[in-house]
């Protein structure tokens, strides 16, 4: 039984709309700008991927607007896109025989920051009532369930990076044990001040303010990497399903996933990143050979770069297989980026056409990869993903052209 | 459908609930009908509406926890951790008789390291005068409260799991939908130990604010022992509540092998969406009927396998007509024959928490053979008509044990807990 993905909703800093975030990508344009959403004068973070190009009122009833986050009007937004292109009219399914499994990584931020306002600044019969589910983690598979009338199985999952791939993960087990489609992916609006400040901590934020240098993996200057937003929307379901009821495309196959944890910090135990690759090849039961391109993981900070890069080596060798990272142009989105990986990947397979990894010039000594940093036309049949998550999470996505 | 599936058993037990820490503490407390509810001592509540609480009498260092340990966890995670370790234990398991890469931990939460978010951004606006927050105040563990997978990576670095580890957040029903996914993946043969659960502290400013707006919570503020009274036909809604349960989970074969105690096996879930309000309930109660038929399609087990129902009950209207009529369409005659109870007027509501709390409970109730008993039941709302078991607890044989959770988002899960032996997969 066969997983496809049927429908791509997409937004991204260098693009919102499927084919203007793939043109962008193509074209190695860069969503990456110093922050404008607020004055961040003050903070050592200065560049982020802010979509630029997407107004919310457009695509989201006025009703709605009032009581939801940007995370979730991107979300809905992008579910619309997606259920247009796969040519779905949810009225015509039967409610149970849809469901939504989505991933985020820190909610409705920008709401909670202010209701939080409200209640420390005037007083707590200031709080909206809306904050209650506004905010919280559920939010998007709540909201695009009530706008489509999905009544089936419902998951949410909140791995930092590596939820983005869990959730397709949790979709294409739905699928297989009979649910007819699943609305899923990532997405990702952390850009209000409060979140930009409860992001810094982490260690692993650029301070640089060059957009063309600020986000570099796998560089020899590597320093961290930048924040963004946005994230994809996908329809996935049963090949043949798919194919008897006339959908217009099958971008791909989810072929293979697997997830791993890391160590503990100091246990003296490798990490397991190759370990999610290795088992998400098994999945998709084929060999490293078979794998045309790889999109990492990238998190731009020397360690975890070369720990990746040693990963990709140990499965395919030194240079043994194109690797790239699209989201020099975007940012690191977490749920939300590594559902666009996941997009890229299936667009890449449409097209035979391997999108490039700006910024990076020199690769970092131990980062023996094949880093594609022009675009590269190649013939593209499998295509591994890799996500981890802060804390330790790994997850590996194999996605297969269909037959 | 019909793929063989591997059985999954309970083989371990930790509860942080309201009142003591432990799962002992929790048992005898629920039997026993003794309510936790009390107005809230961790902060001043006197500006809202509810001021109500139940809160767990819980001191990370005499649970042995290091001061560094303190500072890096959310009270949410120290809950987790703790209950985790307490599972473990019960359960026998050492980390050196189980492989890394196929031990996994799922873990589930509504609302995450709320306490702390709310505490540092009262910091960091400088009680919310600044849009533009100070980020030089945050705190060096500031990004472990902002994503709450945090939760799932401690619990695996105390199970020392290194294979599939995930956090969801399912709203209220997080602390089903994590058992259950963590079942999926034993059953799937992707793991053969999981150590799955939830944790909730939600009792900050910002809830009580959140949930006075929309009026969900009991007012009953004169009378903190009574005041979440489910089924009864004065309830006024429900009492915030924190705590966390974990479980560790074992293919049913291996834990046979090792000669392991088995509290119960899993034997069916299922989770549905309203699609219908963010907070309200279709008074039909179907999508929750839906996951209660598909769950025991799961088991292939009838209605009539079921013993006993441990309700949501939270002692809003909506939810108890809501579930009610759940049962009955899910059961049919059969849901007025068996006893329904819920443990939320004792330790409250833990948005997310409570659902593995409320596991652990049924398999409790299968391993004791007792129902604990809705507290504060006196007198039953007219427009309701199933056996609530009110005040006191019941002894009764139980086989197949039925528990279901309700939430924000329009979520409605179901989870089966049954004997070994009395049910084949």
């Amino acid at each position: 039984m066969k997983t496809v993905v049927t429908g791509l909703g997409v937004l991204a800093p260098n693009g919102v709309g499927t084919e203007a975030f793939w043109a962008a990508t193509l074209g190695g344009a860069s969503g990456i700008a110093p922050i404008a959403r607020f004055d961040a004068s003050g903070y050592p973070v200065r560049l982020a991927g802010e979509l630029t190009d997407f107004d919310p009122a457009q695509h989201i009833p006025s009703r709605l607007m009032s009581q939801t986050d940007a995370l979730t009007q991107m979300a809905l937004a992008a579910a619309d896109w997606a259920l247009a292109d796969a040519a779905i009219d949810a009225k015509r399914i039967d409610p149970f025989d849809m469901g939504v499994v989505t991933a985020n990584s820190v909610g409705g931020f920008e709401f909670g920051q202010h209701e939080l306002e409200n209640l420390w600044a005037r007083g707590p019969q200031y709080v909206s009532a809306y904050q209650c589910f506004a905010w919280f983690y559920a939010v998007n598979t709540g909201q695009i369930s009530i706008r489509h009338g999905m009544r089936g199985p419902t998951g949410v999952v909140v791995s930092e990076q590596a939820g983005g791939l869990d959730a397709v993960g949790q979709a294409r087990r739905h699928v297989r044990h009979g649910t007819r489609l699943l609305v899923t992916g990532g997405m990702e609006a952390p850009l209000c001040p409060w979140a930009v400040a409860a992001q810094i901590p982490n260690g692993r934020l650029s301070n640089s303010g060059d957009p063309a240098r600020g986000y570099r993996p796998f560089d020899a200057e590597a320093a961290g990497y930048v924040i963004g937003e946005g994230g994809a929307i996908l329809i996935v379901e049963e090949a043949a399903a798919a194919w008897e009821r006339g959908a217009p495309r099958t971008y791909g196959e989810i072929a293979g996933y697997q997830a791993t944890f890391d160590p503990r910090p100091g246990a003296g135990r490798p990490p397991r990143l190759a370990a999610a690759m290795r088992g998400a090849l098994e999945d998709a039961e084929l060999r490293t050979e078979d794998i045309d391109v790889v999109f990492a993981d990238a998190v731009g900070v020397p360690e975890l770069d070369l720990a990746e890069a040693r990963a990709i080596v140990e499965l395919f060798g030194r240079f043994g297989v194109p690797v790239t990272a699209p989201k020099t142009m975007t940012g690191r989105l977490n749920a939300g980026g590594a559902a666009l990986d996941l997009a890229l990947a299936l667009l890449t397979l449409r097209d035979a056409v391997i999108p490039p990894t700006i910024n990076t010039a020199v690769l970092a000594a131990g980062c023996d990869i094949d880093l594609v940093t022009t675009t590269r036309s190649a013939p593209v049949r499998n295509i591994l993903i890799a996500a981890r998550g802060y804390g330790g999470f790994n997850s590996a996505m194999v996605v297969r052209a269909a037959a | 459908m019909s793929m063989s599936r591997r059985r999954v058993a309970i083989t371990g037990i930790g509860v942080v609930a309201p009142g003591e820490p432990g799962t002992k503490a929790f048992w005898e407390r629920i039997t026993e009908g003794r309510t936790a509810t009390r107005i809230v001592r961790s902060f001043d509540a006197a500006p809202f509406r509810s001021r109500l609480a139940a809160e767990c009498e819980f001191d990370p260092a005499r649970e042995g926890m290091s001061p560094q340990e303190v500072r890096r966890m959310d009270r949410s995670v120290q809950f987790a951790v703790t209950s985790a370790r307490e599972a473990l234990a019960d359960s026998g398991v050492e980390a050196k008789d189980i492989p890394p890469d196929r031990t996994g931990v799922v873990m589930g939460t509504a609302v995450g390291c709320t306490l702390h978010l709310d505490e540092e951004y009262r910091v960091l606006s400088d009680g919310g005068r600044k849009w533009i927050v100070d980020p030089e105040y945050a705190p060096t563990h500031m990004y472990d409260y902002f994503v709450p997978s945090a939760m799932a990576a401690e619990v695996a670095w105390v199970a020392g799991a290194e294979g599939p580890v995930s956090c969801i957040s399912t709203g209220c029903t997080s602390g089903i939908d994590s058992v259950g996914r963590a079942c999926e993946l034993i059953g799937d043969g992707i793991a053969d130990v999981m150590v799955a659960g939830a944790s909730d502290a939600p009792l900050s400013p910002i809830t009580y604010a959140c949930f006075d707006a929309i009026k969900a919570t009991s007012n009953s503020n004169d009378d903190p022992d009574h005041a979440l009274r489910p089924f009864d036909r004065s309830r006024n809604g429900f009492v915030l509540g924190e705590g966390g349960a974990a479980l560790v989970l074992e293919d049913s074969e291996r834990a046979a092998r090792r000669g392991a105690h088995i509290y119960a096996e899993i034997a069916g879930f299922a989770s549905r969406a309203n699609a219908y309000h963010m907070t309200g309930l279709r008074a039909d109660g179907q999508e929750m009927a839906e996951a209660i038929r598909a769950a025991l399609t799961q088991a292939r087990l009838p209605a009539e396998a079921i013993d006993y129902v441990n309700a949501h009950g939270t002692a809003t209207r909506q939810n108890d007509r809501h579930e009610t009529a759940a049962f009955k369409t899910a059961l049919g005659h059969h849901a007025y024959q068996i006893p329904v109870s819920s443990i939320k007027a004792v330790v409250g509501h833990s948005l997310g928490g409570i659902g593995t709390i409320e596991v652990a409970a049924c398999a409790l109730a299968i391993e004791h053979g007792v129902i604990p008993p809705t507290a504060n039941l006196n007198e039953q709302d007219p427009e309701l008509d199933l056996d609530y078991t009110p005040l006191t607890a019941r002894e009764k044989h139980m086989d197949v044990v039925l528990t279901v959770g309700s939430g924000f988002g329009g979520f409605q899960s179901a989870m089966l807990l049954a004997r070994p032996g009395s049910w084949h997969a």
